[in-house]
């Protein structure tokens, strides 16, 4: 019956989805953002441990939501880590335009880690979901937010 | 309108296959794509909006194609043609819930306006600091914003009645806090999520036994059975048009007239005053003064046809309908390990949540998507009871007068392949 719903539901995420890594409120971390989707009821928490030279030492996340954000959240912990803050800002902006824009309006990010966008193409299936996007997004604007001292984000508030 | 109605339907055994006929989008194909056939729709997402039947489509394109004008100010023709037929919407709904008058109706945008109105005009007017509203903790944002906005402006309070685990309103507890600073008492009639029926008559007995003033959201109720506001003594009624198989754009305020004319306007503009000048403005009689501005005439005129259809087609018989059907989905879906239904209670309306084990609703509801099923996923615009649940979201199936049980046998069948799809 769901044949073609492999383009989104790719073994990775419901793997990532049923086991997420880097789950739960760690014992130490210096930012954190909370972030809401109250359409759909997704609620995440992020927490990162930011280095003085502006490298992500490591990061987690709690929260509940649908197979495709905790398995966006739990994809986004294992590419940040040991990123820079530039570099997280660039990978964003790449998988917002990866889940929302068509190959060839997707914009220049410079040049990004492989490894990682690899990684981000399993969630590429919810360019044709467009009621699916704020699931795959919702954990990268709330590290966003995080990584910029905002408390809180919501899917309502962002343009996402 | 009277040709668009079948006069013997009223007594024929429900036809649901013949009812269908009058639903153009249901013989639609969804997700129909090059090299891939479309499935057939089954709309369970009535709760949200239903869908129109062809009296209403066509009611509303005859008006625009053969009586359209304003309303209630010109003397041409077509004036006088559109109010008339405007108008008789109101002697429907006033028959629709058994009100004693067409006076009783006021129109609204939808049943978000009308609480608004409640809760800006009424509650504006009668309530002050230390006075308190109750409502449950099944209502709808629709019924718990507009008065959280009062109580941020003038100091009331609002106290919630609880819901048992069944979801069954708690009586006992609603009983005890009919307290003397509450001055109304506004609960849904049947919940959008857990589909229980509450105890109308009852809740306005208690109320009215302490001088209280009661108010219901039958936004649901409405919909699924027949509604006399005389019997359950409402002092104000709730409904919108577009989940009565009417358009979007035209909800229901029924008020008791004693109670509608000693309430201010709320909104100020054209077609609600009798004299304006600069110095004084006096105010038309209720219901109009509470219709600011062209009120939406098509709209309007839709609803009476939505009316016209439903009663020609019995609530009784529609509510008996739904209910078979009801508790057959109840019945197969039961039986599928690890769904768990939020909301037993004994008196329900044909609308079931659940949830499933280790799959987020979202999912559920993209996955039934696939297999032409629509099902509303989410929290329902209930915020509240989905904490009170412990669940972040639920699947909501709910049914209409055109669902059949092979209907339900799609969607149990989408659910177990939704169960494999992820197991």
């Amino acid at each position: 019956m769901f044949d073609d719903l492999r383009d989104l539901y790719q073994e990775v995420i419901l793997d990532h989805g049923k086991n997420p890594r880097n789950f739960g409120r760690p014992a130490a971390f210096n930012r954190t953002a909370r972030g809401d989707n109250p359409m759909c009821g997704d609620k995440i928490a992020i927490y990162l441990t930011v280095g003085e030279d502006g490298t992500i030492q490591d990061l987690h996340f709690d929260g509940r939501g649908c197979a495709i954000s905790q398995a966006s959240a739990s994809l986004m912990t294992e590419i940040l880590r040991g990123k820079s803050m530039k570099e997280a800002e660039a990978l964003f902006g790449y998988f917002h335009d990866m889940c929302t824009k068509d190959e060839d309006e997707q914009g220049d990010h410079g040049s990004l880690d492989e490894d990682a966008t690899d990684k981000l193409a399993v969630l590429s299936g919810v360019r044709e979901f467009p009621m699916r996007v704020k699931c795959a997004t919702l954990a990268w604007h709330t590290m966003n937010a995080a990584l910029h001292g905002e408390a809180t984000t919501s899917t309502e508030n962002a343009s996402f | 309108m009277s040709d668009l109605l079948n006069p013997t339907l009223g007594n024929a055994p429900y036809d649901v296959m013949r009812v269908r006929q009058d639903f153009p989008i249901l013989t639609r194909l969804v997700h129909e794509k090059k090299g891939r056939a479309g499935k057939p729709l089954v709309y369970l997402d009535n709760g949200a909006s239903a869908q129109k039947p062809r009296q209403v489509i066509d009611a509303m394109s005859h008006l625009l194609e053969h009586d359209y004008a304003n309303v209630h100010r010109g003397v041409h023709f077509l004036s006088q043609r559109s109010t008339d037929l405007y108008e008789a919407t109101r002697d429907k709904v006033a028959t629709f819930l058994n009100a004693p008058s067409r006076e009783n109706i006021v129109f609204t945008r939808n049943a978000t306006e009308a609480f608004n109105l409640l809760a800006n005009s009424w509650g504006g007017r009668f309530l002050q600091a230390g006075d308190a509203v109750i409502i449950s903790w099944m209502e709808h944002h629709a019924n718990i914003v507009p008065w959280q906005l009062l109580r941020d402006r003038i100091g009331i309070t609002i106290k919630v009645v609880p819901v048992l685990d069944d979801g069954s309103l708690d009586m006992a507890a609603y009983e005890a806090m009919l307290t003397p600073e509450v001055k109304l008492v506004s609960i849904a009639h049947a919940s959008n999520v857990l589909g229980t029926v509450n105890p109308a008559a009852r809740i306005a007995r208690l109320a009215h036994a302490k001088g209280i003033l009661v108010a219901f959201d039958g936004s649901q109720a409405a919909v699924h059975q027949p509604v006399d506001v005389q019997a359950i003594d409402a002092d104000f009624y709730i409904f919108t048009g577009h989940k009565l198989y009417g358009p979007t754009g035209i909800g229901v305020l029924y008020g008791r007239k004693e109670l509608l004319d000693k309430m201010p306007p709320w909104q100020g503009g054209g077609d609600m005053i009798s004299t304006v000048s600069f110095e004084k403005t006096t105010y038309r009689e209720a219901p109009y003064r509470f219709e600011a501005g062209t009120p939406a005439i098509v709209e309007g005129v839709g609803l009476g046809a939505a009316i016209d259809y439903v009663t020609a087609l019995g609530m009784d018989a529609i509510q008996a309908h739904e209910q078979r059907l009801l508790a057959y989905a109840t019945h197969k879906l039961s039986e599928i390990e690890g769904l768990r239904i939020i909301g037993t209670a004994p008196d329900k309306a044909a609308i079931i949540s659940f949830t499933m084990d280790g799959i987020h609703p979202h999912d559920i509801g993209t996955l039934l998507d696939r297999g032409g099923v629509a099902v509303r996923v989410g929290r329902h615009c209930a915020e509240p009871l989905m904490d009170r649940f412990g669940v972040g979201a639920t699947a909501r199936a709910s049914f209409g007068l055109y669902n059949t049980e092979a209907e339900v046998d799609v969607l149990v069948e989408a659910v177990q392949a939704c169960k494999a799809f992820f197991g």
